[in-house]
C-alpha cells in the first residue's frame, strides 16, 4: 500500500459516502448512538463498508463520528474505536476490487462550543479529541479524517491533537453554510490559510449542501489551495415522502457536477448525507476513465500565496499594502503601561477597537513590560482581542514561551513578529512556527547587530531563508523587515533600507513589511517624514506597514498610493477618505467641529451653544444625555482651564450620574439612558485617568469592589452592567468574567483587599454555585460583604444562600457599597 | 407520521418573508427593560424623551440585521397517551404544565430555531465598547428570534389546518415544570449542531444564544 500523500498527487482520491441514513435503514434509532453498534453490529457497519469499497472509494471513514470522551466512558470509548477500526479493515479486506484501501480514523465535532461562544476551553477540547486520537492511532489506520466540523477553533483543536498525537496523514473538511461561511463566520481561504500553516495534508468541504450549491466555496478552495482539494457533499438537499427523508440529486447528476469540479481542481472525491454507494460508483464512473488527464491538466501546485487569517477571513499580501495597528503596544506610552499594570483589559480592546475603526487590517500585539507575566497577559489579550474583533492578529513578543500560548490559543494563522537572522532566535521561533502556522516578520539582522550595507541585510535575508527551508517554512511565509533606522543619526539610513527592500521583493521573491515610524524618531513633525518615507517605500515594494492608523498623513498616503496604483476601483476608496479629509493647521476661526483630533477640543461647535442650564454645567448635560464625545472634550476643557481632576469627579460627573440614577430609580429614564450616560462619564473618566498617568500621585478610587458572573453561568450584560456603573461611581472594580469558580472569586477578593463583592447569576441552575462562592468567602473571609443579583434572584433567595445585600439593580448595588465604604454598613 | 419521520431545515430569506424585515419596536422595548410597570406599556418611542433610545435602536438593527441567518430545522412526532401523559420521543419527566398544553393532542412538531451566532459576537464587542448597545441587540435578537419562531409557527399552522387539524401554543424546555435536562434530548432528536449549528454548554445553555427549542402539539 502506498502512503496517502504520494497517492494523491497523481491520483483523484475517493472517499466513500454517507452512513448515516443507511444505518436509519437498518434500524438505527433516533437518538441512539450510531457509534455503539460498531460493539453490538459490527457486521453490519462491515457490509456498509464493503460496499463502498466495492463501488470504488478508496477511503472509508471508520464509525467514529461522534466517538470522544464527552460521550462515552474511557472503556467504552476504547472498545467502540478498537471495533470500528476492526469494522473497516474487515470491509477492505473482503473486498475484492483491485483498487488503493486505506482506512481513515474519522474525527467528527465533539458537540460543544468552545469559548467565547460556549463554554469549553481550547486546550481542553484538544484533549478531547487526543484521547480518541491516541486509541484510533495507537490500534492502526492509514490516515485521520477531521471532518464536517463548522468553527474554525474547533477545527484548529482537532487538527493540533492529530498532529500531537500522531504522525498520520490528516485531511480535514469543514461545514459550509448558503452564504459560504461556517456557522461562526470563516470563509474557505481562511480555513486554508489556518490547515494549511498547521500542516493538513488535504483540505475542503463536506456535508451541509448539495454539490451544486458547493460551487463559490468549490472555486475558492481550487484558487487558494496548495494542498489537495477535498469535496464531500451531500445528495442535495432532503425533504420528507412519506416519513422518509429524501434527497433531491440523483447519482447520475451528483457524478456529472463531481467531474466537472475535478476538472476545476479538485482531488479529493466523496459524499456526505444522503449519498450511498450508487453515488459513489457513478462518479468513480465518470472520472476514472481519464483521471492521468484531469490530474494533469490540474497538478497539485504550491499556489505561493503569502495570507494570515482570522476566525473569520483570510488577509492577503499581494499589492495593495496591508496596515498593521501598532497601538497595542506599550512603548511610549504612559497609559497603556498603566492599564497593562492593571490589567484593564477594555482599556486594551478599545485600542483594537479604534484601529479597526481607523482601517486597520492586522492589529499588532505587544504587551510586553519587565514587572508582568508576559505568557499570561499576552495569552489573554490574544482571547479576549479575538472575541470581539475579527482582525488577523500580529502576536509580537521576545520571550518564546509567551509567543508559543499565544500561537497555540489564537484562531487562526497569526503573523509571527519576529525572527531575525541570529541563530539561537531561529532555534526558537522556527519550530513554532512549523507547529502553529503563521505569516513570520524576519528582521535582516544577526549576531553582528543591523548591518549598514542593503547587500548585508539581503544576504541575511538568503540565510533566513535556507534556515527555515530545513523545518519545511516556505518563502512565502516569511515577511522581511528590513529595519527602519532613524534619519536623524544617520542620513543614509533611509536608502539602505529602501535599497535591501527592493531586492528583496523583487530579486528574492518575498513579502516585506517595515515599522517606518522609526525612521523620524529624533526630529520634528514627525509625521511628514514618515508619511513621505511610506510613501517611497510602498514603490519600492513594501507589502506591509506597522504603523499609526489614526495618524492622517499616513493614510492619506495609503489611500492616494493605492487610487495611484490601479488598486482602487473608480477611486471610490479615496474619495471616501478625501470626504472625511480634515487639512491640517486651519487658520484661526476656520475650524468645523466633528473629526477628532484634528481641530481640537476647544473648537467642537456644539458644547459651546449648549450652556448646560438645565444640569447645571455643560458636562453634567452631555454624561445626563449620553453624549460620548462631548463629554470627553468638555473635560479636557475643564482640564486645560486647571480644574483639578478630583474636583471634576466629585463637582461634574457624580453629581451628574446622580441626577440620572434618581430619574431611573423614580422610573422616568430608562437602563439603556442609566448606560448610555454612564459611557459618557466613561469617556469623561478617560480623559481624567490619561490626565492621571501624566500627572501620578492623584487618586480619586472610593473602594474596591470585585465582580462575577458565577461558576456555569455565562450571562454577563447583568454583571457588565453593575461594574459600568460602580466605575462610574469611582469604584475601582476588578472584573473576573464569566463562569467564574468560587476559589477565583476568594483569591481575587483576598489580593485586592476589596470589603464588597459582587455575584451575579441568570439561571436557577447557577444559585447553588452562587452559594457556594459565597459560603468560601464566609470562610476565608467573614469581613467581606457579598452582593448579590440577576434575574432569577429574589429577597428570599438571597437570605436563603446567606448574601449580605440582594440588590435589584445597579443603582442598588452602588448605594449599598456607598453605605459600606462611609461606613455605614 | 412516525417518531422517525426525517428531520428537516428551513433557511429563510428576510429578503422573501416580510415577517422577518420589520421589527416590532414595542418588543424591543419590552425586552431592553423598558418598561414602566409590570403592565407592559413601553414608552412610545416617537415620544422625545426617548429618543436617543430610539436613535440607538435603529443603529443597532442596522449594524445586526445583515449578520443574522434566519434557519429552523424540525421533524414531525406522533403522541399517544399513557393515562394523563403524553408519550414522546423525549422523557417529559411527567410535566404537568406539558400535559396540559397538549391535552388531546396526536400529533406534534418539535423544533428548533436560530438567527445564527454573529449577533452574539457582536453583543460581546459592545459589551466591552459601548453596554447600551449591547443591551439593545439583546433586545433586538430576543424579538428576532420570537419573530422567526412566530413565522414557522404560522407555516406549521397553515399545513396544519390543511389537513383539518389545529396547533397549539408552543411549549418550551425549562417552562413551567418541564426541566431544562430536556435540551438534550431536543439537540439530539433534531440533530442541532449538525443542521442548525446549536450547541449545549454544561449549564444547557444554547449558543447562539438567540435560539429557541420548542414542542408545538397538533389535535
Amino acid at each position: 500500500m502506498s502512503d496517502i500523500r504520494e497517492y494523491m498527487k497523481n491520483n483523484i482520491l475517493y472517499l466513500d459516502g454517507g452512513m448515516g441514513t443507511l444505518l436509519q435503514k437498518r434500524g438505527l434509532k433516533p437518538g441512539e448512538l450510531p457509534e455503539r453498534w460498531n460493539i453490538t453490529h459490527p457486521e453490519i457497519i462491515t457490509e456498509l463498508q464493503k460496499a463502498y469499497y466495492d463501488a470504488g472509494s478508496n477511503v472509508v471513514y471508520t464509525n467514529t463520528f461522534g466517538a470522544n470522551s464527552l460521550k462515552f466512558e474511557p472503556d467504552e470509548l476504547r472498545a467502540i474505536v478498537h471495533g470500528a477500526i476492526d469494522a473497516a479493515r474487515a470491509a477492505r479486506d473482503q473486498s475484492e476490487t483491485p483498487h488503493e484501501k486505506f482506512v481513515a480514523l474519522d474525527i467528527g465535532p465533539m458537540g460543544r462550543l468552545l469559548k467565547p461562544y460556549g463554554d469549553m476551553d481550547f486546550d481542553e477540547a484538544v484533549e478531547v479529541y487526543a484521547q480518541t486520537i491516541r486509541i484510533g492511532a495507537e490500534y492502526g489506520v492509514d490516515l485521520i479524517d477531521i471532518e464536517t466540523m463548522n468553527d474554525s477553533y474547533d477545527t484548529k483543536a482537532a487538527l493540533l491533537a492529530a498532529k500531537e498525537n500522531s504522525d498520520l496523514p490528516v485531511i480535514v473538511t469543514n461545514a459550509y453554510g448558503e452564504d459560504g461561511k461556517l456557522m461562526t463566520g470563516a470563509s474557505p481561504a481562511a480555513m486554508i490559510a489556518m490547515l494549511e500553516g498547521m500542516g493538513a495534508d488535504a483540505v475542503g468541504a463536506n456535508c451541509s449542501l448539495g454539490p451544486e450549491q458547493l460551487r463559490g466555496v468549490v472555486e475558492e478552495y481550487v484558487k487558494y489551495a496548495s494542498v489537495p482539494v477535498i469535496l464531500k457533499p451531500n445528495a442535495g438537499l432532503p425533504r420528507s415522502e412519506n416519513g422518509e427523508t429524501v434527497y433531491d440529486v440523483t447519482p447520475d447528476e451528483f457524478a456529472s457536477i463531481m467531474r466537472e469540479y475535478a476538472c476545476m481542481g479538485v482531488r479529493v472525491l466523496g459524499g456526505c448525507c444522503g449519498t450511498t454507494p450508487d453515488y459513489i460508483r457513478a462518479t468513480v464512473e465518470k472520472t476514472a476513465p481519464d483521471m492521468a488527464e484531469i490530474t494533469s491538466r490540474t497538478p497539485v501546485t504550491d499556489k505561493n500565496i503569502t495570507f494570515i487569517s482570522s476566525y473569520t477571513h483570510a488577509v492577503e499580501f499581494k499589492d495593495s499594502p496591508i496596515l498593521i495597528g501598532e497601538r497595542i503596544n506599550p512603548t511610549g506610552k504612559k497609559r497603556f503601561k498603566q492599564a497593562l499594570r492593571d490589567q484593564d483589559i477594555d482599556y486594551i480592546l478599545g485600542e483594537g477597537l479604534r484601529q479597526q475603526d481607523a482601517g486597520a487590517h492586522v492589529l499588532d500585539v505587544n504587551v510586553g513590560l519587565p514587572e508582568i507575566d508576559e505568557p499570561e497577559l499576552l495569552d489573554r489579550v490574544t482571547c479576549e482581542l479575538q472575541a470581539i474583533i475579527d482582525l488577523p492578529l500580529q502576536i509580537d513578543t521576545t520571550d518564546p514561551v509567551a509567543m508559543e500560548r499565544a500561537l497555540r490559543h489564537y484562531n487562526g494563522k497569526a503573523l509571527i513578529n519576529s525572527v531575525n537572522g541570529k541563530q539561537e532566535i531561529m532555534d526558537v521561533i522556527f519550530p513554532l512556527v512549523a507547529k502553529y502556522g503563521g505569516l513570520c516578520v524576519a528582521l535582516t539582522l544577526d549576531e553582528d547587530g543591523i548591518p549598514e550595507s542593503a547587500e548585508r541585510r539581503v544576504e541575511i535575508a538568503e540565510h533566513i531563508i535556507e534556515e527555515a527551508a530545513k523545518y519545511g517554512i516556505g518563502r512565502k511565509d516569511l515577511l522581511f523587515d528590513t529595519l527602519a533606522m532613524t534619519i536623524s543619526a544617520d542620513t543614509k539610513a533611509a536608502l539602505a533600507t529602501l535599497k535591501s527592500l527592493h531586492e528583496i521583493r523583487t530579486r528574492l521573491g518575498c513579502h516585506t513589511s517595515l515599522g517606518v515610524s522609526n525612521i523620524s524618531f529624533g526630529l520634528p513633525a514627525r509625521e511628514l517624514v514618515t508619511s513621505t518615507f511610506f510613501a517611497l517605500a510602498l514603490e519600492e515594494g513594501l507589502s506591509a506597514a506597522i504603523m499609526n492608523p489614526h495618524s492622517q498623513e499616513m493614510m492619506k498616503v495609503y489611500y492616494t498610493y493605492r487610487a495611484l496604483h490601479d488598486l482602487d476601483e473608480n477611486c471610490m476608496d479615496y474619495i471616501t477618505f478625501a470626504d472625511n479629509y480634515v487639512p491640517a493647521g486651519p487658520a484661526p476661526g476656520q475650524a468645523t467641529g466633528g473629526t477628532a483630533g484634528a481641530a481640537g477640543s476647544t473648537a467642537d461647535g456644539g458644547t459651546k451653544q449648549q450652556s448646560g442650564e438645565d444640569y447645571g454645567s455643560p458636562l453634567k448635560r452631555a454624561i445626563v444625555k449620553g453624549l460620548k464625545e462631548q463629554a470627553a472634550n468638555l473635560t479636557k476643557d475643564l482640564l486645560a482651564e486647571g480644574r483639578q481632576s478630583l474636583d471634576i469627579v466629585n463637582e461634574e460627573i457624580i453629581p451628574a450620574l446622580d441626577i440620572v440614577g434618581q430619574g431611573f430609580e423614580a422610573k422616568k429614564m430608562y437602563l439603556p439612558q442609566l448606560l448610555m450616560s454612564a459611557e459618557a462619564s466613561q469617556s469623561a473618566f478617560e480623559i481624567i485617568k490619561a490626565d492621571m498617568a501624566a500627572h501620578p500621585g492623584e487618586a480619586v478610587s472610593r473602594g474596591k469592589f470585585v465582580i462575577a458572573t458565577v461558576h456555569g453561568d455565562i450571562h454577563d450584560i447583568g454583571k457588565n452592567i453593575v461594574k459600568l456603573i460602580m466605575e462610574n461611581y469611582g469604584f475601582e472594580v476588578y472584573d473576573l468574567g464569566k463562569d467564574v469558580p468560587p476559589e477565583d472569586v476568594v483569591a481575587k477578593a483576598e489580593e485586592t483587599g476589596a470589603p464588597i463583592v459582587g455575584l451575579s447569576a441568570l439561571m436557577t441552575t447557577t444559585v447553588p454555585a452562587m452559594e457556594e462562592t459565597i459560603k468560601q468567602l464566609r470562610a476565608k473571609l467573614p469581613e467581606v460583604k457579598t452582593v448579590v443579583g440577576g434575574a432569577v434572584l429574589t429577597q428570599e433567595y438571597a437570605d436563603e444562600i446567606g448574601a449580605d445585600f440582594y440588590a435589584r439593580d445597579a443603582m442598588a448595588t452602588v448605594r449599598y457599597a456607598l453605605d459600606v465604604v462611609e461606613g455605614k454598613i | 407520521m412516525s417518531v422517525t419521520s426525517p428531520i428537516l431545515v428551513r433557511t429563510y430569506d428576510p429578503k422573501e418573508c416580510p415577517q422577518l424585515t420589520a421589527i416590532n419596536m414595542d418588543e424591543v422595548m419590552r425586552y431592553g427593560g423598558m418598561m414602566i410597570s409590570r403592565t407592559p406599556v413601553p414608552p412610545d418611542t416617537r415620544d422625545e424623551s426617548v429618543e436617543e433610545i430610539r436613535a440607538l435602536i435603529d443603529e443597532s438593527a442596522a449594524e445586526v440585521m445583515p449578520m443574522l441567518t434566519y434557519k429552523v430545522c424540525y421533524r414531525h412526532i406522533d403522541i399517544s397517551w399513557e393515562g394523563d401523559y403524553p408519550v414522546l420521543p423525549f422523557d417529559s419527566h411527567h410535566s404537568r404544565n406539558l400535559a396540559h398544553n397538549l391535552e388531546g393532542c396526536t400529533a406534534g412538531v418539535m423544533f428548533a430555531a436560530t438567527i445564527g451566532v454573529g449577533i452574539d459576537r457582536l453583543i460581546t464587542r459592545y459589551n466591552h465598547s459601548s453596554p447600551s448597545k449591547a443591551l439593545i441587540l439583546q433586545a433586538l435578537g430576543a424579538e428576532r428570534v420570537e419573530a422567526l419562531c412566530d413565522l414557522f409557527n404560522a407555516q406549521i399552522e397553515e399545513e396544519a389546518v390543511a389537513q383539518g387539524m389545529s396547533l397549539r401554543p408552543r411549549f418550551s424546555p425549562g417552562y413551567g415544570d418541564l426541566p431544562l435536562t430536556v435540551q438534550k434530548e431536543f439537540m439530539t432528536l433534531l440533530d442541532c449542531a449538525h443542521l442548525i449549528g446549536i450547541n449545549l454548554n454544561e449549564s444547557l445553555l444554547m449558543s447562539p444564544s438567540k435560539s429557541v427549542t420548542a414542542i408545538i402539539g397538533m389535535k
